[in-house]
């Protein structure tokens, strides 16, 4: 336990700039997870793995000597491909089914993910040096690497790109049609299976700019989906599907939440208290929801 | 029909009581069988027959492990010291204080996750479908970190169990945790089969097929949903317990609370045996331990890959697992009542 939180003010500025640094990366992976969550109706396991992969290809990048930055444009374009080929091979058939098939489906593609990722690039943590400096504020009491104020805004230009995408292009409006009602769709001459591998790559391609991001700002493993996915999750379900202001704010309290986390509780019980966060917000849903005798949707 | 069961009952039975004999060098994955089948089995009660799929637990199972190597090292000598020497022998066992620990050990492995789930049922219980499939597996992630930073009980080193004490050597040691994970094992079995023919596991069923209802006709769905639960980790702490004895070593992620294989692998037997019979997991839990040894002794490495493979192609092509095929093809066997016409009226409809 350290109390150090409440005696420097410092720490606590810097601790809720980093966490709201954070926080945007993680919204926008979790604007990904709303996006196939609403449209499909699956919730999907490897998110983070996704997220990782993406982390990895502008980690290659970096070894080759390409400025990492440029993943950010490229790992997206390599995750389409590959979400589109997950939809193809495993997510079209599960589509219609029991949520928790599709669950228990893509758990397997995140561990199968976690192991190839192993393989290929090793089981060392990774970071691709983006050589952009730090920035200090407040008399050097708070360090701020503007690799973070680069992924920050980066994320904020695509989020801010995907929305004008998906209200105003044709794909976004089929999209948001069968999100409405598949089958309503269906009649009216979307193909949803097309729309569907759309999202599903929409949503691998988001998860490859976070990646990207994340590389470069923090550090990757091949085991370190998981948190990402429950992070995503976490965010959904406290903003709610199809808010996307709730998704960012949501996604910002996390941020804080863990960096305070990590302060006060130390470093080892962080990810612990991301999971125990997740159980604790259920559990308050689901009391707040059975006084009128409902339950959680 | 009973006639012809109680014969092959008393054929597993006796096999059981023989194989570690017939084959002395698989006492130990013999051992792991009777576990992991504890495991599938108890899984079913409320993944199966109540339909509230859970990734949690292993909460109960990574619960019972630690307690019971605690209670065992506890009653003893002091645990912190324990765990600070890392397994270095500064304290060893009396063969009394061995078995005397690890009798006291499962009791306590037994009970307190009972006491837990029951605890935290009322809170968890309220969740259904996938929000209940997620904050399970969020549990037991949680509970796996949490207890990797507890200074206590080992923390990121681990926890060494008490060595098997020295007389008789590996034979000793392996008949020891066979007879033991076999006693369990029959003992769940007569207990989950008695429950399976009183009107609760009725009620289970009422609960997964339709909750509301349920809760309609009267029931009062989450204390029966509690029970489930308490029943399932009961057996789920006893098996953790013996585990923990057998592979000797408890790391935080890797072994007690590891959520990527154990938690995953009971679902996965449940399911590819099939959900929501008696006999399902024990036939899912076989094939999968014999599938998963030939290849973790083989293709060592890819283990996983082909884990991730097998996930993916049980959860697409048989979601109703070998059971449910079985039933599809001998409706007959399972004392369905098949109309001929019917099922031809059927055919003509497809």
């Amino acid at each position: 336990m350290d109390f150090m939180v409440f005696q420097y003010p410092m720490i606590t500025v810097q601790a809720c700039l980093d966490g709201i640094l954070l926080g945007i990366l993680f919204a926008l992976i979790a604007y990904g997870m709303a996006l196939q969550w609403g449209v499909m109706n699956i919730i999907n396991i490897a998110q983070g793995d996704l997220v990782i992969l993406g982390g990895y290809i502008a980690y290659f990048m970096y070894l080759y000597g390409i400025h990492p930055a440029w993943g950010v444009i490229v790992s997206p374009i390599i995750m389409y491909f590959v979400g589109v080929g997950i939809y193809k091979l495993v997510i079209n058939k599960v589509v219609d089914r029991d949520l928790f098939i599709s669950i228990l489906a893509t758990f397997g593609i995140s561990i199968l993910f976690m192991q190839l990722m192993n393989f290929a690039f090793g089981a060392d943590v990774v970071l691709a040096n983006s050589g952009y400096g730090t920035t200090f504020l407040f008399d050097n009491n708070v360090v701020l690497p503007n690799s973070k104020i680069f992924s920050a805004f980066v994320s904020i230009i695509f989020a801010i790109c995907l929305v004008i995408y998906m209200k105003k292009s044709k794909l976004g409006r089929a999209i948001r049609a069968t999100a409405q009602n598949a089958r309503a769709a269906k009649i009216l001459g979307v193909d949803t299976e097309k729309v569907y591998a759309a999202t599903f790559g929409i949503n691998a391609a988001l998860c490859g700019v976070a990646g990207a991001l994340i590389s470069i700002t923090f550090t990757i493993h091949p085991y370190m989906g998981l948190p990402y996915t429950i992070r995503s999750f976490m965010i959904v379900i406290v903003a709610g599907l199809g808010n996307l202001p709730g998704v960012a704010l949501s996604g910002m309290g996390l941020g804080v939440f863990e960096e305070f986390a990590d302060y006060i509780l130390g470093t080892e019980f962080r990810i612990g208290s991301v999971f125990l966060l997740l159980v604790l917000i259920l559990v308050y849903r689901r009391f707040k929801l059975s006084r009128k005798r409902e339950y959680l949707k | 029909m009973s006639n012809k069961n109680l014969f092959l009952y008393i054929g597993i039975l006796i096999f059981g009581l023989t194989a570690p004999f017939i084959f002395p060098a698989f006492k130990v994955q013999l051992s792991i069988l009777c576990v992991l089948i504890v495991l599938a089995t108890t899984w079913n009660i409320q993944g199966g027959e109540m339909g509230y799929n859970s990734f949690g637990n292993i909460l109960f199972y990574g619960l019972g492990m630690y307690l019971c190597a605690s209670v065992q090292v506890g009653m003893f000598f002091p645990l912190a010291e324990w765990t600070e020497s890392g397994g270095e022998k500064t304290f060893v066992h009396t063969p009394a204080q061995f078995f005397q620990g690890m009798a006291a050990g499962l009791v306590v492995a037994a009970i307190v996750p009972t006491i837990v789930a029951g605890l935290i049922g009322y809170s968890i219980l309220g969740l259904r479908g996938h929000y209940f499939a997620i904050c399970t597996l969020g549990l037991g992630v949680a509970a796996g970190e949490i207890s990797g930073g507890i200074e206590i009980i080992g923390a990121g080193q681990g926890f060494t169990t008490p060595p098997f004490p020295d007389f008789g050597g590996l034979e000793a040691r392996g008949e020891f945790f066979y007879f033991l994970s076999f006693f369990v094992l029959v003992f769940t079995f007569i207990a989950v089969r008695t429950i399976y023919s009183t009107r609760f596991k009725l009620i289970l069923n009422a609960i997964r097929d339709n909750e509301d209802k349920a809760e309609a006709m009267g029931i009062q769905t989450m204390k029966y949903k509690i029970i489930g639960w308490m029943i399932s980790a009961f057996f789920c702490g006893l098996a953790g317990g013996i585990m923990g004895g057998l592979v000797g070593y408890i790391d935080s992620t890797d072994v007690a609370f590891d959520g990527r294989e154990m938690g995953v692998f009971m679902v996965l037997m449940a399911i590819l045996g099939g959900k929501g019979t008696l006999w399902g997991p024990i036939i899912g839990a076989t094939i999968f331990h014999i599938f998963k040894e030939g290849f973790w002794t083989f293709f060592l490495g890819w283990q996983y890959v082909a884990l991730g493979v097998l996930i993916v192609v049980i959860v697409i092509y048989f979601p109703e697992g070998i059971m449910g095929w079985l039933r599809e093809k001998y409706p007959e066997r399972f004392g369905e009542v098949v109309d001929e016409a019917d099922r031809k009226a059927q055919v003509e409809l497809k």
